[in-house]
């Protein structure tokens, strides 16, 4: 550390004109590393390479998977006329939906109550409870949750897909939170106190200045929520009852029984949606380049 | 008000000023009091929700695993520590001597293994990976990064399925290598340990390259160069200039990749077969087919401790070097 500080530091007269009067030229780039690249490109084709797979071969007009006969979309068709696939389709977004709205309306409060606020005593522990469930692995989660819910059913006799969507809030609560504090930690504190010396009230205030200026953070984390509900596995095969069938347990059941190429059509759909939604995530948090 | 002037009476005069402050400053204490309030209201929702639902369960099964097993789950409510004798040792049925519980400790030590070798290979190709997209001009590091970050944000368990479609023995690779006649038997590579740790790099890797990257980015290239005047060779520059420099990144990443890599359950369950266990395969056996609830709340809790662990190593990490 002391060394870096020295070259910082020490003899600030001749390194920047030694630096100028190299030649610039492609011999000897310092921020080139041999190999380096190569890495890069492999890592970006290891990737995409499996998924690139599946979604060809998703178009495949052959009964077998793995034979490549003709270029069909036959069974996307089949794939969207499954009433197993629909519902299991129709059950996900309902719960990705509903686990979304209510864990991005929560996180939106959270985050306002816990950024760019003066300290206060119990903020550490608001943020420590917000991000727990980024901190237990999924499979504790799970079955610690299927072992409550279970005591509660037992105790209510109150059977239902609000235990399935209940568990969703808790592990979307971080992921929605966290776009929102960083979208709100990036903004001034001067609209709102312009806004108060114009006589609005805190009310006021919040409708008309921040609550607007927040939105793509509320989008943002809303989406990523949604996006991370909908992909759940594990702790949904675990806490989902009889009948709860979201897609990633279709998937899960349809593996253990075989693979068909309808479920490559539905992988490939399900992907898609994955990714646009990614995409539309990554667009709207990204951070203008300053 | 009678009260205040009965406690104060030692300074009775210059009290027009003081007090004036004093009940200002009382008025913005009162005032920053309301807003903490507020501010515990607003975090309210958030907070029950995930302490009634996220932290209670932790408590529930911490109960659950100083009790005895049902016969047909569940658990009966008697005191007994056996859950956890059970994961370090094994109770002989006639003696009661205990004896290590060496089944266990291999699946932890598959766990921790697999965990570990997998945050290596990640290091390994993410490095690299990170440096050379934190070098690129500004608008090509943005496309890099979104390449980069897609696939992870793609559902985890339809890559998992797609690397199944290619490794497993009817799959893409054995057929295209049958076809080709490199093999005249289908290669055994899924339900391995190597399809596991395939699995396990190829659904974690973004999480050890964006961290280093954030640390990359930040590199002061002079530093480099300067190494480089003094005569270093590329490897020396490497392993004295940058790597010490961008160490937080490389701790980082480290414990996001091994994190999920220890507690991974469905990366096991597809490409291991159920066969190739892991500590949290173990702990689902617990409470479905093996019956056993006070078992699995034990193991999952070890799991837990060990999650944390890593947790604490990390923050006391970067705690120092913030210190330094």
């Amino acid at each position: 550390m002391t060394a870096v500080a020295d070259t910082r530091r020490g003899r600030p007269g001749p390194r920047p004109v030694a630096a100028a009067a190299r030649p610039k030229g492609r011999r000897f780039d310092v921020k080139t590393l041999p190999g380096f690249a190569v890495m890069a490109w492999f890592c970006v084709v290891a990737l995409y390479t499996p998924i690139a797979v599946l979604v060809a071969y998703s178009f495949n007009d052959n009964n077998t998977v793995v034979i490549w006969t003709q270029f069909s979309v036959r069974w996307y068709g089949i794939a969207l006329n499954d009433e197993e696939i629909r519902d299991a389709a129709l059950l996900s977004l309902k719960v990705a939906f509903l686990a979304s709205l209510f864990a991005t309306t929560f996180a939106t409060m959270a985050a306002i109550a816990t950024t760019r606020v003066p300290n206060y005593r119990g903020l550490t522990f608001i943020y420590a409870i917000i991000n727990q469930p980024l901190m237990v692995p999924e499979i504790v989660t799970g079955i610690a949750t299927i072992v409550f819910f279970g005591l509660i059913r037992q105790a209510t006799g109150i059977y239902g897909i609000g235990y399935l969507i209940t568990a969703h809030i808790v592990f979307c609560i971080p992921f929605a939170y966290l776009p929102i504090r960083a979208r709100l930690e990036d903004m001034d504190r001067t609209f709102e106190n312009a806004a108060a010396d114009l006589y609005a009230s805190p009310w006021q205030a919040f409708r008309h200045v921040t609550f607007p200026l927040l939105v793509p953070g509320i989008l943002g984390g809303g989406m990523l929520a949604f996006l991370v509900s909908l992909d759940d596995v594990v702790i949904s095969v675990l806490v989902a009852g009889p009948g709860e069938t979201t897609l990633p347990l279709y998937v899960v059941s349809q593996i253990k029984r075989g693979i068909t190429p309808e479920l490559n059509a539905m992988a490939s759909m399900f992907l898609c949606a994955s990714a646009i939604l990614a995409t539309l995530f990554f667009l709207l948090t990204r951070r203008k380049a300053k | 008000m009678a009260t205040e002037t009965a406690d104060t009476p030692s300074a009775p005069q210059p009290v027009s000023t003081a007090s004036a402050v004093s009940s200002a400053a009382a008025a913005s204490d009162a005032i920053e009091r309301r807003a903490v309030v507020k501010r515990w209201l607003l975090s309210a929702p958030a907070l029950v929700v995930i302490i009634g639902c996220g932290l209670m369960p932790l408590l529930i099964i911490f109960a659950y695993s100083w009790t005895k097993p049902a016969e047909y789950a569940g658990v009966i409510w008697h005191f007994q520590p056996d859950a956890w004798i059970n994961v370090l040792f094994q109770e002989d049925l006639f003696s009661d001597a205990l004896s290590p519980n060496w089944a266990y400790y291999s699946i932890y030590l598959r766990s921790i293994l697999i965990a570990l070798q997998t945050t290596m290979l990640a290091l390994i190709i993410g490095f690299p990976t990170a440096y050379f997209i934190a070098t690129r001009e500004e608008r090509s590091r943005n496309a890099w990064l979104f390449l980069i970050t897609i696939p992870f944000w793609s559902n985890l368990l339809i890559r998992i399925y797609a690397i199944m479609m290619i490794i497993r023995d009817e799959g893409y690779l054995n057929h295209a290598l049958l076809a080709i006649g490199a093999i005249d038997q289908p290669l055994p590579i899924i339900f391995t340990n190597y399809a596991l740790s395939y699995g396990l790099i190829y659904a974690y890797l973004p999480l050890m390259v964006l961290p280093l990257y954030a640390s990359l980015e930040k590199l002061d290239f002079r530093l480099v160069e300067a190494g480089y005047d003094l005569y270093a060779s590329r490897f020396k520059v490497l392993w004295h200039v940058i790597i010490p420099l961008v160490k937080p990144g490389i701790v980082a990443g480290s414990i996001l990749v091994f994190i999920p890599a220890i507690g991974d359950y469905i990366i096991a369950q597809i490409l291991g077969g159920g066969k190739r266990m892991m500590l949290g395969n173990l702990i689902a056996q617990q409470f479905g087919t093996a019956r056993n609830w006070p078992q699995g709340s034990a193991l999952a809790l070890t799991l837990m401790a060990v999650v944390m662990l890593a947790l604490v190593f990390y923050a006391t990490k970067s705690q120092r070097k913030r210190a330094a």
